[in-house]
């Protein structure tokens, strides 16, 4: 149970609610029969308007769903499909037939039935359960899981699996402003909003949410996750919600939309990697997805319709992870140097297909592992103001914001979704922003960079296709070279730190260069097959692969820093 | 188009700033609602009140000039800030405590902000990375919580608005809602109000502009045709676009009326500012003389040490900028500064590259 808090497990927080039936994620799967209903009945509402509310649009959109279904079928089957996937779309096609053909004019009652039914489909499909005691199980078992890889790891493999115990926030620390998270919570909805590079980001971000003590949250999660037994398991119970990335048609993305509208609307906290992706190039995310923060957006607006004064508000919390180490660094950088290179085929790589394959992963992950950040940063509202432990808002000068004018015009709040798409656009870039400030800069990142720019110095006049096929006698740097240009580098991000713009690692705000270097080598990249830079017999720097020096190097791109070296 | 008043927006829309455009847009607002215009002397403003005039400008019976901001901010949901770029960020800022997230702002300053660290000054080698130049929308949003901002660009010669010659200008915004309500209360039967969604492109033309009217009033200062300014015009024209990318502005609006129209307005006009500062120059004034006698700022002046401040850290060659800089600060001339660019090798008219994103 929840209340069950052991620190030495990793639980750094109480619970906010320790009672689960409380939890408004738990009242959501209580109620799921009505919430169902009435998600159905508002995405049709939103579909429809959204065609104008034409009947003759509607039977067009129902054509075009009914044939790009038939394709998804026929070329994209997962295992995650429901058996009745042929069946029922068999009839949708029967009976759209039966009704064009004739006896029944296009303004009848027969579209929107199929429109019902195609809707209460997909409505059923995203939709999760939540079970406390898969979730009480899960929690205890992710961290057992985690707290035995990492004793395993540090003393030498699994015959230690059962030995001391090493305190699990020795490893993964969770920063940034915690209290205030909480405080949040208590007030109002809560968005997470993690940076994504690793497979392994949703069990530590859903490990690290608990670990403050925030109640769980829902989030969404690929429906070809939900092929691999033990995922399905878990996600089944979790609350999570299904995404299909296949189904593009506007019948399932306004279905979709609409559960995350409603489940906001309902208090539920929500989680998702507005990246959409991880990150192929290492890069801090540049731009994220609009689609689900846009229902944030409606959620709020509404909340301020119905519930006046007393509404509840919405708050964003941008969460960075920042690994030393991530394992599918060289998958993820080929299938970017390929797309980049506009290569025409190239078949994405999931590195986790199977529960056997997640084992390994999450196994060498932790025995390869050094340490780990996840920083929450600076919460939010959806307009990007500053708010205080009660949630209310305050603009640059620290005078108080009540953001439900956002929404007026004439003095009363309005349904303006251009004007809510371009609120979301701007959140979107100050989430972005947000990434910048909070990552957590790593000294093996440092000595990345710092690398990859000498490299790229020496051959100025090459393209980045050029560089990745340099032979490996030009990969070595001079100890000298490296240290001076990671002195520079050092000495201006102190700066940035000094005025707020960046967070570093202990050992970068006030180590040595050499101890700088010195950890950044022994963690940067350290369980790859090659290395993306290693001290050479000779007491020279070199890199045994490049293309993965790139993708450390990359995260720290967009502060500027290749001008300082 | 209809230009009727056919305005259901009867709520009082503010103006900050009694200089001679914002007057001007004072005026054409007061054809359809009335006006709150802020001025900074307290004098302007009783003159404006009793008498209806402004420094020898007629102003619209519907006006109410005041020097109380918050007035201005508590009685009009919808504020035109036209005030030089050099004060701007602080009138934002006394502005800012009375704004709610329910104000809409649409700014007519054609200048940019650049925040230096302390010390620093525009030098003639000073790098400036562009990141650290700020629109006036982004003065805005930086220091205000409104949200819903827009800004107004184009062959906008002031002295015309208020003579009533027929005219046009661009309202750019992301929001169409901030598009529509600028139409609805600045449209006139002598006005019309164009529309854009390229806020940045709109900003950044109308800004860059101002440093090639410079070199144009000098031209013709020195007694130069027609030839010569459709040379100017046209290889400003580029040049502004090469600085504008830098900026993050987009192609397109340097082709629209705040760009190519208001370029060749304030090149061709002694009403301009900018212009004037160049003709007087190549007459033979010095700088600080035609400064010390203009009522009000010439923007291009500052954008003219920025824009150069950004070549040199971009390490970009803009010939033009170049040497309007030399001739305004390096002790060139003008006829020297034109010799070097008639030698310039520049060659290329202009490439399609030019529209590419890079």
């Amino acid at each position: 149970m929840a209340t069950k808090v052991n620190n030495s497990e990793g639980w750094l927080y109480d619970p906010i609610l320790p009672d689960p039936e409380t939890w408004p994620i738990v009242k959501l799967t209580h109620e799921r029969e009505e919430f169902l209903k009435e998600l159905v009945e508002l995405s049709i509402q939103n579909i429809k308007e959204s065609l104008g509310n034409n009947p003759s649009n509607l039977k067009d959109e129902l054509a075009r769903t009914l044939y790009t279904e038939k394709i998804r079928l026929n070329q994209t089957p997962w295992k995650a499909d429901k058996p009745d996937e042929k069946d029922f779309w068999s009839k949708v096609k029967k009976d759209m037939v039966r009704i064009n053909s004739g006896h029944e004019n296009p303004n009848s009652f027969g579209h929107e039935d199929l429109v019902q039914r195609i809707v209460s489909r997909y409505a059923e499909e995203i939709a999760g359960v939540f079970d406390v005691q898969a979730y009480d199980f899960a929690k205890g078992f992710t961290t057992f899981l985690f707290a035995r890889l990492l004793n395993a790891s540090q003393n030498k493999g699994l015959s230690r699996f059962w030995g001391s115990r090493n305190n699990l926030h020795d490893k993964i620390h969770l920063v940034g402003e915690i209290d205030h998270i909480r405080e949040l919570a208590k007030q109002g909805t809560v968005i997470v909003v993690p940076t994504h590079s690793s497979n392994l980001d949703s069990m530590l971000i859903g490990w690290a949410i608990q670990s403050i003590g925030l109640p769980p949250v829902l989030y969404g999660a690929g429906l070809n996750l939900f092929g691999i037994k033990i995922m399905a398991w878990f996600m089944n119970r979790l609350g999570a919600y299904k995404v299909d990335r296949r189904k593009k048609n506007l019948l399932y993305l306004e279905t979709l939309k609409m559960y995350s509208e409603l489940s906001l609307r309902k208090g539920c906290n929500g989680l998702f990697f507005p990246g959409g992706t991880r990150s192929r190039s290492g890069m801090l995310e540049k731009r994220v997805k609009l689609g689900l923060l846009g229902t944030a957006l409606q959620a709020q607006r509404l909340n301020f319709v119905h519930d006046g004064e007393e509404a509840k508000k919405i708050f964003v919390v941008p969460v960075t992870i920042n690994y030393n180490f991530v394992l599918e660094a060289q998958s993820l950088i080929d299938q970017h140097l390929k797309i980049s290179g506009q290569e025409q085929y190239y078949v994405e790589n999931d590195d986790f297909s199977t529960s056997n394959k997640m084992l390994r992963f999450i196994y060498k992950f932790f025995t390869a592992s050094s340490e780990i950040a996840v920083r929450f940063g600076t919460p939010m509202d959806l307009f990007g103001n500053r708010v205080d432990e009660l949630g209310a808002s305050f603009d640059p000068h620290g005078n108080e914001v009540d953001i439900k004018k956002y929404f007026y015009s004439n003095g009363d709040i309005s349904k303006d979704m251009q004007r809510d798409a371009e609120y979301t656009r701007m959140l979107g870039e100050q989430i972005v922003k947000s990434y910048h400030r909070e990552a957590v800069i790593f000294s093996s990142q440092i000595v990345a960079f710092a690398a990859f720019r000498i490299f790229k110095k020496r051959h100025s006049k090459m393209d980045l296709y050029g560089l990745m096929r340099l032979p490996s006698e030009d990969l070595i740097i001079k100890p000298k070279k490296l240290m001076d240009s990671v002195d520079k580098m050092v000495v201006r991000l102190r700066e940035m730190h000094a005025n707020g713009e960046v967070q570093l690692e202990q050992e970068v705000i006030d180590g040595s260069l050499a101890t700088i270097v010195k950890k950044g080598i022994a963690n940067l990249g350290i369980y790859h097959a090659k290395l993306p830079l290693m001290y050479n017999p000779q007491g020279d720097f070199e890199s045994q692969d490049i293309t993965i020096l790139y993708f450390y190097h990359n995260r720290l791109e967009g502060y500027e820093l290749h001008k300082v070296i | 188009m209809s230009s009727t008043k056919s305005s259901d927006y009867k709520a009082p829309v503010g103006v900050l700033g009694g200089g001679s455009f914002g007057s001007a847009i004072a005026n054409l607002l007061a054809e359809n609602q009335h006006v709150y215009l802020l001025t900074r002397r307290q004098e302007v403003a009783d003159s404006i009140n009793s008498t209806r005039n402004n420094r020898g400008r007629t102003m619209h019976e519907n006006i109410t000039a005041t020097t109380n901001i918050k007035l201005v901010a508590e009685n009009c949901s919808l504020i035109y800030p036209i005030i030089p770029s050099a004060g701007f960020r602080e009138t934002i800022q006394s502005l800012a405590p009375y704004l709610t997230p329910e104000h809409i702002l649409i700014h007519g300053t054609k200048g940019v902000d650049v925040q230096l660290p302390p010390g620093a000054m525009l030098t003639s080698d000073y790098k400036l990375n562009p990141k650290k130049v700020n629109t006036m929308t982004e003065v805005i949003l930086q220091e205000t919580i409104v949200r819903r901002v827009g800004c107004l660009a184009g062959p906008n010669l002031a002295s015309e608005i208020i003579d009533g010659q027929p005219a046009a200008t661009v309202i750019a915004s992301h929001f169409d809602e901030v598009i529509k309500l600028g139409q609805r209360t600045l449209r006139t039967p002598r006005f019309q109000v164009y529309s854009s969604k390229d806020l940045t492109g709109v900003e950044i033309a109308g800004i860059l502009k101002n440093v090639i009217a410079i070199a144009a009033g000098a031209l013709n200062g020195l007694g130069y045709g027609e030839n010569a300014k459709a040379l100017l015009i046209s290889r400003g024209l580029v040049e502004m676009i090469h600085i504008g990318k830098h900026l993050g502005g987009d192609v397109v609006a340097f082709l629209g009326l705040a760009g190519i129209g208001d370029l060749i307005a304030t090149s061709s006009s002694p009403r301009s500012r900018n212009y004037t500062v160049g003709y007087r120059l190549a007459k033979g004034e010095t700088l600080e003389e035609i400064l010390a006698d203009m009522e009000e700022v010439a923007e291009g002046i500052n954008t003219l040490k920025i824009s150069k401040a950004m070549a040199n850290y971009l390490g970009i060659r803009a010939p033009l900028t170049e040497t309007i800089y030399e001739v305004l600060f390096g002790g060139k001339t003008v006829e020297e500064g034109l010799d070097y660019l008639m030698k310039f090798p520049f060659y290329v008219d202009i490439e399609r590259s030019m529209f590419g994103t890079d």
